[in-house]
Parts: structure tokens; sequence; C-alpha cells
């Protein structure tokens, strides 16, 4: 007869994942008289295989918030204050510690991994990660639901952000900031400008060209120059296309930066002239470097991307996490942050609002893209768990020359 | 092992005559056991046994299951043989260049400056300076000297030495600057230990012996200064061939420049292959033991083993 599984459910993972282990640790290491070691290690890298359960809310009891978010990415003042954080804390008693954790993607997910495996807290309550790892952690388990009746701002969601293929009726993601992939040019030394991803191969910019090391964003807007729909069933082949394009450019030295947040140093240095790049980022090295580059979404179309709020598993402050999203799903507090960010409000109703702020920023069309500009960008689909690791070993496999 | 090589000293004082064993050392040395045990046994049989997982059936990104799937070797070793082999060659490249830069500094500073204690520590202190700033400030400080439109290339091509399309970011040169660049002063600092002792007296004797100052310098200082020269050829080679700063794509290399420490990161940071970077781990550090130790052995300092 098999015991009763304890509650806790960190030793019900453990107890689990030895049992599992036991067969092959055993051939493994038969004789070697290491198997004592071996338990205690196994315990300690947790390779996960059932969801973890999501940790009891104490939000009532705990007026407390972790939240972790990318650098400049939230409104700041001359102080270094969050002058929209800094409301809601006043309005609502919360304690919101504000943490600026998130360098990558890929990163963060490293960083955090192991306690999500085990449904433990990971130092954040509200996380904003960007669609496709947010599909990765939906997809195992790593995610709280969310309430709605905590969030009846979730109505001023832009209804293209609804159903997206990651998560349909948005039940454990809310955006927190979009963005485009484009191209964009240095206007002093390439005044005619670029027009479509081919203009990047031309023969003068040889060695001059900077793309994204984010996948999606780098292959999405070449596949879209070859007339695939990123956002529909494309094939295994249509993605080998465009990596082909792209080795062929890294091959023949006409792409030579391919960088992660660093690219705007390439850009500001001048050792890229034409990239592909984020919408965002292109508005603060204008602002901080001089107002030299342009940024376009390319003829073939752009890639549209959005960061989302999501609970991980382990968080105990879930009703305080949607507090929080509550308040920034207000539309003047969203233009506010979009008057700072420059990036892609979802929130219905800001652009109204930031008239109020600024009337010239509510035209900007990388901050409040309208139809048409909606029209020209794809948002990459979904990826099932095996196109994910075959497109990411194939697309390491050029950046790293093997 | 080989890393005895690390020692100042040459190992050839005579042991004393054998002592009571005394229970005080043993019990100081637990800490320090304790230590290795903990922070490097464990930690190495964790990666080994990571080394030879197997991908869980049906599993998602980063699952794993332990198994001994030993295939994970070949399969590295297949795929990124070329990125071992440059890993090794840029790393010796970067250790000869350290070593003819950093011997004569070493020397100068140690023997030339010995009459003048106070320019001597302001030499040494010159040689440590770059520590006092991150070395990830001032290697991305070389990107910047060095880029396309810096003063470094505008020279050059005013000069006509380089040609108006060349560029020297992402090249296996600027890689090799940096790693010699960041290396120098671990190569310098062990040579000047072993110059500044060097006994100016047998210099003296060679000359009164009637032997050129250039077979002075070979026969009598390169030989007593070699145990520097091992440690820091060591010192500098080791960490180098692992490095994955100064190729990394974000500092001074580009795809056509990546080292073994970039294949890690990548397969641990971004594909969640953790085997592959484990095994990939344990290759790189089988094969720095057997350079080293052959190195060791064939540059005649088996003593210091």
């Amino acid at each position: 007869m098999t015991r009763q599984l304890p509650e806790d459910p960190i030793i019900r993972q453990l107890v689990a994942q030895a049992r599992r282990s036991q067969l092959s640790r055993r051939a493994v290491l038969a004789g070697a008289g290491a198997g004592a070691t071996a338990l205690a290690l196994a315990a300690c890298t947790p390779s996960g295989t059932e969801a973890p359960t999501a940790a009891t809310d104490n939000s009532a009891n705990d007026p407390t918030l972790n939240w972790a978010n990318w650098p400049a990415y939230l409104d700041e003042d001359d102080d270094g204050n969050n002058p929209t954080l800094d409301a809601f804390i006043a309005e609502t008693g919360i304690a919101v510690n504000y943490l600026v954790d998130i360098d990558d993607n890929n990163t963060y997910y490293a960083k955090v991994r192991d306690q999500l495996v085990l449904g433990r807290d990971i130092g954040a309550d509200l996380v904003c990660l960007t669609d496709w790892m947010c599909n990765r952690w939906i997809r195992l388990g790593y995610t709280q639901p969310l309430n709605d009746a905590n969030i009846p701002n979730k109505s001023n969601l832009n209804p293209s952000l609804v159903d997206v293929s990651f998560d349909p009726g948005r039940t454990n993601s809310l955006p927190w900031q979009g963005g485009f992939a484009g191209i964009a040019w240095n206007k002093e030394r390439v005044p005619e400008g670029i027009r479509s991803v081919s203009d990047l191969w031309k023969p003068e910019f040889k060695g001059r060209v900077g793309v994204l090391s984010e996948m999606r964003d780098t292959i999405g807007v070449i596949m879209s120059e070859q007339g695939v729909d990123i956002s529909g069933d494309f094939t295994e082949d249509q993605f080998q296309n465009a990596l082909d394009v792209f080795r062929e450019q890294i091959t023949n030295g006409q792409i030579r930066n391919v960088a992660g947040n660093s690219y705007l140093d390439d850009l500001v240095n001048e050792d890229t002239l034409v990239a592909i790049c984020w919408s965002g980022d292109i508005t603060v090295i204008n602002y901080e470097a001089g107002d030299k580059w342009e940024f376009m979404i390319p003829e073939g179309g752009g890639t549209l991307w959005n960061d989302n709020y999501m609970i991980p598993i382990g968080s105990t402050r879930k009703t305080n996490a949607e507090t929080l999203i509550n308040y920034y799903y207000e539309p003047e507090v969203a233009a506010e942050v979009a008057a700072w960010v420059n990036y892609i409000t979802p929130v219905e109703g800001a652009q109204e609002a930031m008239l109020a702020i600024d009337p010239e920023l509510a035209d900007d069309q990388l901050i409040f893209p309208n139809a048409e500009t909606l029209s020209q960008v794809k948002v990459f689909r979904g990826l099932t768990s095996a196109e994910e690791q075959s497109f990411d070993s194939a697309f390491q496999a050029v950046l790293l020359g093997a | 092992m080989a890393f005895g090589a690390f020692a100042g000293t040459p190992a050839t004082v005579t042991e004393p005559a054998v002592r009571r064993r005394s229970p005080v050392a043993l019990f100081l040395l637990l800490p320090g056991a304790f230590y290795l045990l903990l922070f490097f046994l464990v930690p190495l049989f964790s990666l080994i046994l990571t080394s030879l997982q197997a991908p869980r059936e049906f599993g998602d990104i980063g699952q794993y299951d332990y198994a001994f799937k030993w295939e994970n070797y070949v399969t590295v070793i297949e795929t990124y043989w070329p990125v071992i082999i440059r890993s090794f060659g840029y790393a010796a490249t970067a250790t000869f260049f350290a070593l003819i830069i950093g011997y004569p500094l070493a020397y100068f500073i140690g023997v030339k400056l010995r009459r003048f204690p106070l320019w001597q520590a302001l030499a040494l202190t010159l040689v440590i300076a770059p520590f006092f700033i991150s070395f990830l400030l001032r290697t991305l400080a070389w990107k910047q000297i060095f880029s396309d439109e810096g003063v470094v290339v505008g020279a050059l091509q005013a000069l006509s030495l380089m040609a108006p399309g060349d560029y020297i970011t992402g090249t296996p040169f600027s890689v090799i600057f940096g790693l010699t660049y960041n290396f120098i002063p671990f190569m310098t600092l062990p040579i000047y230990t072993s110059l500044e002792r060097l006994d100016l007296r047998y210099v003296e004797a060679g000359g009164d012996l009637y032997a050129s100052p250039t077979s002075t310098f070979l026969r009598v200082t390169v030989p007593l200064s070699l145990p520097g020269v091992i440690s820091g050829t060591l010192l500098t080679f080791i960490p180098a061939a692992g490095d994955y700063i100064n190729a990394s794509r974000d500092f001074l290399g580009s795809t056509d420049t990546v080292m073994i420490g970039n294949v890690i990161e990548a397969n641990f940071l971004v594909l969640q292959n953790f085997p592959a970077a484990a095994a990939l781990s344990i290759v790189l550090m089988a094969a720095i033991l057997v350079l080293v130790s052959i190195y060791v052995r064939r540059s005649g300092t088996e003593d210091l083993l």
C-alpha cells in the first residue's frame, strides 16, 4: 500500500521527483555508492513534470507587492520617483516594491525557472514578459488565473489584444505595453533612407547592418518580407526560407551586429547604419543622442509584440497584483505612462486622455497606431513546444556559427 | 595537480624530517576541505549527472530526466569542435602576446626599477590600476575605440592602412586583442614575483664567465623566472579559453568569433539545453587539464606539479 503524499506542494513535488528518477538513477549509479548524494542533488535540480499548484492568496493580511519589470518602462520624474506608482501607493496603501529585474526574457526565465517548477515564490508577484515567453509560462502552468472581478478596467483592453493565441480571452495575462519591430536608419549617413528589409542587403551597407537577437522579430520581419503571414499557420519550410536568408547575410558579412538590448550602442557609435530594431527605442535614442534616426515599418510588414502582466504561480499577493493591474488600465494613468515610455498602450481611451497631457503624442503612430498602421504589422504566432525548440536551436546555430 | 605550479616558489625545498602529525593541523584543514567538498565536488558531480540527462519524452523546453546518455558528449563535440579549437587557438595566441608584452614589463619593474622603490611601487600600481574599473566597462570602452567611426579605424583608413569598408570590431583580431589586454596583469604579476627575487650576482657571474648578455639572459634569467612564466601562462590561458565576454556579440565579437563560453551560455540561458551546456563544460575542463599537464611536463618543471 502506498502512503498518501504529504500536503505541502514542495514536498509532494520532491517525493514525486525522487520516485520518478529512481529507476534511471539506479541504472546509472549502480555500484557507485553515490545514490544518496544523487538523491539530494536530484532534489536540488527540479526538472518539473506536473504543473505546480498556486499559492494561497494572502493579500488581505499583506499589503505589499513586488513587481518585476524592464528598464525604462515606467514613468519617472527628475528625482527618480515614479509618479503614477506613487499615486497608486497613496491611494491603496499597498506598498509596491518596483524591481527593474528583467533585462532579457531568456535570462530572467533561467533565473526563476527552478522556483517556478516547484511552485515557489520567485521574489516577484507580478512580472511583465513578452508574448512568446508568456506562452511558455502559461503552457507550463507557471501563472495564476486572473480574477476579472478585481480588474473591472479589463473592459478597456484594446479588442484586438483580447483573443491572442497563447491566452484566448486573456485569462492569465494582460498586456502592459507593446511595440513594433521594424527597420531604422541613420538619417545623416543614409539620407535616402530604406523602405524594405531587402534594402538592408544592399552592397553599400555591407558590414553595417544590425539585427535583433530576438528570433521572432528578426525572422518575423524577414518572413513578412517573403510574403508569409507570421500570425497564421506558417510551415517549418517557410521559417527555414527566412532563416536561410538570415544565414546567408551573416555568412557573407552583410550583417555584422546581432544584439539584444545593446544594439542601441551600435547605432549610436555608427557601427550600425541600418537595422532591424524596436520602435520605442528609436524615440529614446533620438531624444538622448541627437535626432539622427528614423524608424519605419518595412513595406513587407513588421511585427507587433506585447509585454504582458502575469502573476507567478508562487505569489501569495494575487489580489494586490490585480488591484495594480486594474489601476494601470485607467485610461488617464495609461496615458501618463505612455507619454513617458513611448510604447503602445493597450488601454482604450488613453488616446483621448493623452490629448490633455500632450496633444502631439496623441497622434504618434508608435504610441497610438491607427487601423492603417496596425494593418502593416502582425503578431508572431504562438509556437508549440516542439516548434519553439527546433526554431530556437536553428536560430542559435546561425548565431554560434555552428 | 598541475595547479601546484601556481605556487611562487620552486618546490625544491627539502622536506623537514618527519614530524609527529598534529591533530590541530588536520582540524585547521576542515573549513577548507568542507568548502572544496561543498562548492567544488558536489557541483562537479551535479554537472556530470546533468551532462548525461536525456530530454523527457513529450517534454517541454528545459525538461530533462536523469539518464546515462553519454551520446550528449558525442553530439556536442561533433557540433562544436570548430568552436573548441578556435577557443584554444585564441587563448594560446592571447597568452603568447601577453607573454611578449608582460615579460619585458615585469623585467623592467622587477629588475631595472629595483633601485627606485618608489617608481617600482608606482609601476606596479599602474599594472593593477585597470582592475579598479569593471572588466566589462573596459571591454566596452575598447569597442567604442575600435568602432567604425572611431579614431583608430579613422586614422588607419586615412593612412590607407585599412580599406574604406574594413572594420575591427567583431573580427578575430579584436577578440584576441581584448583577451590579451584583459589578461596582461595576470601574466605580468607572477613573472614580476619571480624576477623580483632574481639574484643579480648570478647575472654578474655569467658576465664574469664571458657569457654574452643574450646567453646570460637565456641561461640564467629565463630559467630562474620560469616558475613565474609558467604560472603566468596558466593564469592567462585557462580563463582565456573559457572567456565569454570578449568574444560575446555584445562586446568585441561577432558570429564569426564565437568561443566555447558563448556556446555554453547560449545553451544554458537561451536554449535551456542543460545537458549540452554541462557536457561542453566538462569537455572544456578535461581539455584544459590535458593541455596544461602536457605543458607543465614539457616545460621541464615537473617538480612544480
